[in-house]
């Protein structure tokens, strides 16, 4: 039915649904922005669009200590957590892509239970433990759940890369005289990398984007990561919340993640797809 | 004679000698397997499974952090507590009700957006790409965003009116929010799914006379049955988990608490640990539940299933 006709009709038909499309997409976040943008003159207009741009709130936020701390937190808690989750997922996704041995199928089903698992069951538990043990309200307090719950992501998703991979191009490598090395690191290893990154995309994001965890298991701004932190901004009363620094801080950890989805897209749309529905 | 009756022999020694070295091929690879898997494996039961054992032990005590001098094992009292509680039904009855609605409609706006992302003729690239961006935003922020734009005097949306300050405008709004997050994430995942289908099936439909409604339900839809209840289930599971929307939009104001809210009260502002885990044990039977029931009435695949593909 596609490869039909182009008319001219059915193009403008397809352009409307797109606009649509972009417009669903896009609204909320180009709301958030010209909130940022608004100053206190103008913030209580109710216009969609920032009609006097004024870049205070974003001076705001950053001279503000703990918004700073908090992307410090935010950054360095997520990349930790991916670093590591992605070390241990791609040796378990190689092992389940690859070989064959004794309780693959329960680890492949454990990790889909635990991609499922109600998350605030485990926060009662781990505020306890994590007080008792003393990592409560620290980097590493959140850093494991991140890395337990990215780890099912990274396994499905690098076990779909690397089935995909043809194998057998390393025992070629081997017979013309590479060493194992060798032949991993020429040949396999080009081929794994994209897989490897954009799984390490997938669990950024994810990391980033968690909230329970990092309201429920700090208490100061020494681990709280920006989402959590917005959630506390206080403005000239305590029951106020201070719109523009909200919707800045917003913007700022919102901004470079949805480049970086941008940029790679395809790549993401192979991720999310494969991991989810090949299993 | 004597190198025709010797041959076998060789020959089974040879196979033997295979055997025996394809067996500690395969020992060696079974190890290898397991010793790859450990680390992953260990990390994961030590934050998931270790934490929930101590869920269900912790709610059969008293373990309130503002008395502590009154823990004492209570049996079934924390249950009892919390399956007579209106709060907790209240926060039950509305998490049931946000999580159909919202996976409903995700359904059927993530098909659209599925078929729009397959079939368009113009801009596919663009729209593919722009589908994503809800994915890429924080929960967080995008609750903040419709906060705003339902707040009144500030909002875009709002107006004179402050919806947010009613409980069933409320409640639309954290599906809204629910909704707007997470179609283009069902709309990939079945948009894996008709990438499948084969071409010449609709085309011969086509021929037979077929409408385009005909063959969406007759061959499409029974093809993609499974990227369907995956992706519902997955949906499911994850609409009953919702937190940051209610958090940020209402703070669970006017009945509008799910049971991750309620639980969270509990634990972090109420400091009582062994309501929060009894909370918490319920939680997690009934997305076992939900689960049970998924993969029994539908027949969507079972964990593990798609290895064998």
């Amino acid at each position: 039915m596609s490869a039909d006709t182009i008319t001219p009709t059915k193009k403008a038909g397809w352009a409307a649904v797109d606009l649509i499309v972009l417009l669903y997409a896009f609204i909320p976040v180009v709301w958030i922005v010209s909130l940022s943008l608004k100053g206190d003159d103008t913030l209580n207009d109710g216009n969609f669009l920032v009609r006097k741009p004024t870049g205070e709130a974003y001076s705001e936020i950053f001279a503000n200590e703990d918004f700073v701390r908090a992307l410090i937190n935010s950054i360095g808690i997520c990349v930790i957590a991916t670093f590591v989750a992605l070390l241990l997922g791609t040796m378990a996704a190689y092992a389940i892509a690859r070989l064959e041995f004794p309780g693959k199928r329960t680890i492949v089903a454990m990790s889909l239970l635990i991609s499922m698992f109600p998350q605030i069951a485990l926060v009662t538990p781990m505020f306890k433990m994590w007080t008792t043990i003393g990592i409560f309200d620290t980097w590493l307090g959140l850093i494991l759940p991140y890395i337990t719950f990215a780890l099912p992501l990274a396994i499905y998703t690098l076990s779909a890369f690397f089935r995909e991979i043809p194998w057998e191009l390393e025992k070629a490598a081997k017979m013309d005289g590479a060493t194992p090395y060798q032949a991993f690191r020429k040949v396999i290893a080009p081929l794994a990398m994209p897989g490897v990154f954009t799984t390490a995309i997938l669990v950024f994001i994810a990391c980033w984007n968690d909230f329970l965890f990092a309201i429920s298991l700090t208490s100061t701004n020494s681990a709280r990561t920006v989402p959590a932190a917005m959630s506390y901004f206080t403005g000239a009363t305590t029951f106020e919340k201070p719109v523009a620094a909200v919707a800045a801080a917003a913007v700022i950890i919102t901004i470079p993640i949805v480049i970086f989805v941008l940029f790679f897209q395809r790549r993401i749309v192979a991720g999310l797809t494969s991991g989810a529905v090949k299993g | 004679m004597s190198t025709t009756l010797q041959q076998p022999t060789g020959a089974d020694e040879a196979v033997e000698i295979a055997k025996k070295r394809a067996s500690d091929g395969k020992r060696a690879e079974r190890k290898l397997g397991m010793l790859l898997c450990a680390p992953a494996v260990v990390f994961m039961l030590a934050v998931t499974a270790y934490p929930i054992l101590y869920a269900i032990y912790l709610s059969f005590f008293r373990a309130d952090l503002r008395l502590p001098g009154q823990n004492e094992f209570v049996g079934f009292s924390n249950y009892v507590t919390v399956l007579t509680s209106p709060i907790w039904w209240t926060a039950f009855g509305l998490t049931m009700f946000i999580t159909v609605i919202s996976a409903f409609l995700e359904l059927v706006f993530g098909m659209m957006l599925a078929v729009v992302m397959h079939r368009t003729l113009v801009g596919r690239g663009l729209v593919r790409t722009s589908a994503l961006v809800p994915y890429a935003i924080v929960t967080v922020v995008a609750a903040f965003s419709w906060r705003f734009a339902w707040t009144q005097d500030i909002g875009w949306l709002a107006g004179d009116a402050a919806p947010l300050t009613d409980r069933w405008s409320s409640i639309w709004i954290i599906i809204l929010a629910e909704v707007w997050k997470t179609v283009p994430f069902m709309a990939l995942l079945l948009m894996a799914g008709l990438a499948l289908v084969p071409e010449d099936l609709l085309k011969a439909a086509s021929m037979d006379g077929a409408t385009a409604w005909q063959r969406f339900w007759k061959i499409t839809v029974p093809l993609i049955k499974p990227s369907i209840l995956v992706a519902l289930l997955f949906r499911t599971l994850d609409a009953f988990r919702v937190f940051d929307n209610i958090f940020v939009l209402t703070s669970g104001a006017n009945d509008t608490s799910s049971v991750s809210m309620v639980a969270y009260n509990n634990l972090i502002r109420g400091l009582n640990l062994g309501i929060g885990s009894t909370m918490a044990v319920l939680i997690f039977i009934t997305i076992a539940i939900i689960a049970f029931l998924f993969v029994k009435l539908f027949g969507a695949s079972a964990p593990g299933q798609g290895e064998s593909r």
